[in-house]
């Protein structure tokens, strides 16, 4: 790409290059100051992502820092600036420094919330992962009907996940669903699908695995299909059998895209706010909840809402992805992938 | 020689050879006289009867998984009220549920605040990211690393982290329970991540094209403007159907800025039959049904572009 582009900017470089012959391209006489020479040359460029850093910068960078500022108060709703009928009142609430962060971080809950969301995003994006490839494999074998059975599989992915958690949370019902009646009919107890920590906890991650797999599906079958067959038959000729077949030649042919659609499956997982929220609201008890839907509870649904607190979560929840982007990233430039 | 693979197995002769697949099964050489009967040898990419039926079984199985909790949806929102859970197909059929829906309570409304947030979040997301989709594909300029940085960890935020800020920015503005709040505040997601995925469609034309629009005389907007955004079009397609498909389904925001049952969306407005303190199972399936379908339907029509976009975008970065 470098090389290409390269070739885009001399040309940005605006009236200075027109005026000389576009052949040469090299800046030379006037010599202006580096600002000057800066602007003339990626004007252009500047002007183009102008919008878009103005829009994060006043939507994304100013709550965000407004959040980090939340974070270091004790606001909650008692002490906010907020309008009762026609009085305004003034925010009352004060800098308490780290004082949030060490209550979080030397109090269990968030430890044992962490633990709980590092078990499901590791759990539903290898199950996902793995299901996804088995499928993408087998998928990718000629065989009649393979058309139908690719919509059909990828069907879950069409429907806004609300709508199928609901469609779920019909078929978990304890007493009426119907996975329970066919296991009663089966001759087996009713499980307490969404009652029981244990059982809630394989539900919620099912689910998820059930909204995930088709992402990954797709991703993967057209990662399948894009290895060349002539490097298959060689390995074919050279007497590979299939396993070292799928191990040497199509493993290595997918790699880029999977470890691409396991950084993205990953943060989305960790970050899956509707499936807990709409089918468990965290329960039972907190058995449930992961970092994302305890920061919301503590302000959205707990009362008095404690919006500091919920900050300082978020900050947390922020700084440990952007880790994990971090080693992630690292790791796959020791594979020598240039991501 | 590359029939080389063969089987213990023995299959008889006459097994007719899989129609579907177009190995060069013509090519294989005599069976060997070995076994007392003619051993077909299974030339590349072929399988054995048994391989077939477990490849078609674990096919089917995944398919029925993945359709029946849909399927099931759509069954119930047949039934009468009473028989919600019966395990039956649809034994009275009957379209009360969805009469009630439409006619009984808020559904429409949900429906219009949804489509109008999301509509417009989408427009306004993919015509503000298409310059910076362009330029970061095309121009190496200072602050383009940073930049694309940013946008890459914007999509990794958790809502948890602007969830407060911008409630309490909201409340401030007034902008609580108003489809320009909930717009507002869709467009932190849309934003960046219509742009990285821009860029992704960008990369994919040849910039050699840009180069014939320079020396026609044409600046660089010019040849984003005349060249590249017509031959982009798919792309920004693409973009926007998915930054729609991110919006419609959001729930976090939508619950929590908008209160009240005539300003709710869609994700807002469903949990309102199903919770802890009411049941309503039948209109649920039917609400869920109206939502889900055209999404469905649209969604399969759109799928085989959406894969190439989200792919190339992402790993091409």
């Amino acid at each position: 790409m470098a090389v290409e582009t390269g070739q885009s900017v001399a040309p940005a470089a605006g009236g200075d290059a027109r005026g000389r012959g576009r052949g040469t391209g090299e800046k030379s006489g006037k010599a202006p100051g580096p600002l000057r020479r800066a602007l003339a040359t990626h004007w252009y460029a500047w002007a183009m992502v102008a919008p878009v850093v103005t829009v994060i910068a006043v939507i994304i960078g100013y709550p965000l820092l407004r959040g980090v500022w939340l974070s270091l108060t004790n606001a909650d709703e008692s002490n906010v600036a907020r309008t009762i009928g026609v009085n305004e009142i003034e925010a009352t609430y004060e800098f308490t420094g780290l004082e949030n962060y060490t209550e979080i971080l030397t109090d269990g809950v968030f430890w044992d919330r962490l633990g709980w969301t590092v078990v499901w995003t590791v759990g539903c994006v290898s199950v996902t992962f793995l299901a996804g490839l088995v499928l993408a494999v087998m998928l990718n074998r000629k065989l009649r009907g393979r058309a139908l059975y690719r919509i059909a599989i990828i069907l879950p992915w069409g429907i806004p996940a609300f709508v199928s958690v609901f469609a779920w949370k019909m078929l978990f019902n304890e007493k009426n669903g119907i996975l329970n009646k066919v296991l009663s009919g089966g001759g087996i107890d009713g499980v307490p699908w969404l009652g029981d920590p244990t059982w809630a906890k394989i539900s919620v991650i099912a689910v998820n695995v059930w909204l995930g797999v088709p992402f990954m599906l797709v991703a993967l079958l057209g990662a399948l299909q894009a290895i060349p067959g002539e490097l298959l038959e060689a390995a074919e000729v050279d007497g590979a059998n299939a396993w070292q077949r799928f191990r040497n030649v199509t493993l290595p042919g997918i790699r880029s895209v999977s470890s691409t659609v396991v950084l993205l499956s990953t943060i989305w997982t960790f970050n899956m706010f509707p499936v807990i929220y709409l089918l468990t609201r965290g329960g039972p008890g907190d058995s449930t909840e992961i970092l994302v839907t305890y920061a919301y509870r503590l302000s959205f649904l707990n009362s008095p809402r404690d919006f500091a607190t919920s900050a300082a979560w978020g900050v947390l929840i922020l700084l440990l992805l952007m880790a994990f982007a971090v080693v992630y990233r690292r790791s796959l430039r020791k594979q020598g992938e240039v991501w | 020689m590359k029939t080389t693979r063969t089987t213990t197995k023995s299959t008889t002769g006459t097994t007719t050879p899989d129609p579907t697949t177009t190995a060069p099964a013509p090519s294989v050489p005599a069976p060997p006289a070995e076994a007392g009967r003619p051993r077909r040898v299974r030339g590349r990419g072929e399988r054995g009867p048994l391989a077939s039926v477990g490849l078609h079984a674990g096919l089917l199985l995944a398919a029925v998984v993945a359709v029946f909790p849909p399927f099931w949806l759509l069954v119930t929102s047949f039934k009468p009220k009473t028989e919600t859970f019966t395990t039956a197909l649809v034994k009275n059929f009957t379209l009360e549920n969805y009469d009630h829906v439409l006619n009984d309570t808020y559904f429409l409304t949900w429906f219009w605040n949804s489509v109008v947030v999301v509509v417009v979040t989408t427009v306004l997301g993919v015509f503000i990211s298409a310059t910076t989709g362009y330029a970061v594909s095309r121009f190496r300029f200072p602050g383009m690393r940073p930049l694309m940085w940013t946008l890459l960890i914007t999509q990794m935020f958790p809502m948890a982290i602007l969830i407060v800020p911008l409630y309490n920015l909201m409340a401030q503005l007034r902008l609580l329970n108003q489809p320009v709040g909930l717009i507002i505040t869709y467009l932190t997601i849309a934003v960046p991540f219509c742009a990285w995925m821009m860029k992704g469609f960008f990369d994919t034309i040849p910039v050699s094209i840009d180069e014939s629009g320079r020396v026609d005389g044409l600046n660089p907007f010019g040849t984003f403007w005349r060249l590249i955004l017509p031959l982009a079009k798919p792309g920004l397609a693409v973009t926007g159907f998915y930054s729609f498909v991110t919006a419609w389904a959001e729930v976090a925001y939508a619950s929590a800025f908008m209160t009240g049952e005539e300003n709710l969306t869609l994700a807002g407005g469903l949990q309102t039959f199903v919770n802890q303190y009411v049941g309503d199972w039948g209109s649920m399936t039917a609400a869920a049904v109206i939502i889900a379908v055209p999404a469905a339907i649209v969604f399969g029509i759109a799928q085989r572009h959406l894969v190439a976009g989200l792919t190339s975008g992402a790993v091409k970065s």
